[in-house]
């Protein structure tokens, strides 16, 4: 039974998708410049592997260094929001109402602060992926049972102690949890900005490919997000997974 | 006397903004001497818990005074160990890790433990045999049973050797066989450390072969409606639970409290 057998899964419905994909093009005899044949986007990826190559990479760091900024700061602030119930009920609606912000409509202002380059995708990034990390990091020390912090007190611990013995460590599998989506929207946070405001990266790339109607290139360059894309957010749930063997074996999150 | 409860009215808010205030206990007054062994029995809901809250300081009462060895309690108190109904382990840490948990919160032990842990790590060990445990203490909670956790629970009420012992239906989950287990080696802490004990559950027959004192609490809003010594010797033989004195004893609080859930109880439906 290979074609249901779990492990070959993935491999098989992504052969069977280009493969429809490469015939549906011959079959209808689609024009190259709406629709390039798979074998088209590889030989394009295979011609520009400089330019793609070169590209790919910036991307990755503004995507990273935005992220990088995003956990960090997404941990402090969800620290200090899930600490007390005051400070809680404060932030979180102008974090809501922040967050409710599309990030496109940032970027000019980023812009006309920084000038065009990678620091608008950086912090493009970073706001787009800072709020799942805030708002997890909150929600696994606000869920915190009141009979177990009871535990606590009742042996007159203070507040860092059950922050430190209960809050922090019961936060744990929901900042992990977050990466996977955080690094995720990191990655649309710095190609949108590199979209609108940029001369280097994926999302410049294809804007300039697109303006040139080098269509091929364009998809190019989406198969190489579509992989990053992938790596990183397969490196997110192995972190995840490794991180979090209690809080999944005892059935919890 | 040691633990002092007197004219004691514990409310709730209300959850929601219009709703009804919850009055759990009223008119509360009891006392249990130094080194005395306490129970406290009475109908599902009528503030058995609320008690242990406030005794432990972790509520403090609208009315009334409370205190512990002579002193007002006006918050937590390190000398008490508490186990509560559920045993609320902690899933990250192992079983031997949770036992251990007051001692990193609880003076002198908290200065002490990173210098002496192979000290109190074996402290820990000897407990959890004690209970019937021994090496399961690297195991983490989720892979023991809920008896087992109970256990653990109680060890993790016992490691700092506190004074008192504020226990919540701590045995309430476990087959007969493993309570009655766990009875005797109750009773056998107690006469080994002479803490004071205040043991609150919903089995009348444990109440009796623990206690020296039963209290006896009425429906919501709870109050002491009876107060039953218990005249048996220690040790007590585990037949004891069989004899004519001991049956009837039991029966009598039973009464009480079929009395107090149907009589007083305004609004407490009979559950069966
Ligand atoms: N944190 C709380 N907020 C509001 N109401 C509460 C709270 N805790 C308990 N109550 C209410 O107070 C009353 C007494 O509760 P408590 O838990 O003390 O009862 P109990 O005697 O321990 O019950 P059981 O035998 O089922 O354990 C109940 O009506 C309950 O709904
Ligand atoms: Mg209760």
């Amino acid at each position: 039974m290979w074609l249901t057998s779990e492990r070959a899964a993935p491999a098989i419905y992504t052969i069977a998708l280009l493969v429809f994909w490469e015939a549906a093009v011959w079959i209808g005899n689609m024009p190259t410049y709406i629709l390039p044949a798979p074998t088209v986007i590889a030989g394009a990826i295979v011609q520009y592997w400089g330019p793609i190559w070169k590209n790919s990479l910036v991307t990755l760091w503004t995507t990273l260094a935005g992220f990088g900024l995003a956990v960090v700061g997404g941990l402090a602030l969800g620290l200090l929001v899930g600490w007390s119930k005051s400070i809680y009920a404060g932030l979180y609606p102008l974090m809501v109402g922040f967050n409710s912000i599309p990030k496109v409509a940032v970027v000019p202002i980023l812009v006309i602060w920084f000038g065009i380059g990678v620091v608008p995708a950086i912090i493009t990034a970073f706001l787009i992926a800072f709020f799942p990390v805030v708002v997890n990091v909150a929600t696994g020390l606000a869920t915190i049972e009141p009979e177990t912090e009871d535990v606590l007190r009742a042996l007159g611990a203070s507040k860092w102690d059950v922050m430190t013995k209960i809050g922090i460590p019961r936060a744990l599998p929901y900042f992990f949890g977050s990466l996977k989506v955080a690094i995720t929207l990191a990655f649309v946070g710095s190609v949108v900005s590199e979209t609108i405001a940029a001369n280097a990266g994926l999302g410049h790339m294809m804007l300039a490919a697109q303006s040139q109607f080098n269509v091929p290139l364009v998809f190019a360059g989406l198969v190489m997000l579509a992989i990053e894309g992938i790596v990183m957010y397969a490196i997110m749930a192995e972190i995840e997974k490794r991180t979090t063997g209690w809080a999944r074996r005892s059935g919890q999150t | 006397m040691y633990v002092d409860l007197k004219g004691v009215r514990l409310e709730y808010p209300a959850a929601e903004p219009r709703g009804e205030p919850v009055l759990a206990l009223e008119e509360l007054t009891m006392g249990v001497g130094e080194g005395e062994f306490a129970a406290v029995v009475g109908p599902s809901g009528c503030g058995k818990s609320s008690l242990m809250r406030l005794a432990t300081g972790l509520r403090r009462p609208q009315e009334g005074d409370i205190s512990v060895a002579g002193a007002p309690v006006t918050g937590p108190l390190s000398i008490t160990g508490m186990a509560f109904q559920n045993p609320s382990l902690l899933p990250w840490r192992t079983t031997l890790a949770n036992v251990m948990l007051p001692l990193e919160i609880v003076r002198p032990h908290r200065g002490r433990l990173r210098r002496h842990r192979a000290e109190y790590e074996q402290q820990a060990e000897d407990l959890l045999s004690l209970v019937g445990l021994g090496g399961f203490g690297s195991r983490f909670p989720w892979q023991l049973s809920g008896g087992m956790q109970q256990r653990a629970n109680l060890c993790r009420a016992l490691i700092h050797d506190p004074v008192l012992l504020m226990l919540d239906e701590p045995f309430g989950a476990l087959d007969a066989f493993t309570r009655e287990e766990l009875w005797q080696v109750m009773a056998d802490l107690h006469a080994a450390k002479k803490f004071t004990v205040i043991l609150v559950t919903h089995d009348l027959r444990e109440a009796v072969y623990l206690a020296d004192k039963v209290f006896v609490m009425s429906a919501r809003p709870g109050k002491i409606i009876a107060e039953r010594k218990v005249p048996f010797e220690r040790p007590r033989p585990m037949d004891l639970i069989y004899e004519r004195e001991f049956v009837d004893l039991v029966q009598d609080l039973r009464g009480l409290i079929a009395d107090a859930r149907s009589g007083t109880g305004a609004g407490q439906r009979a559950a069966a």
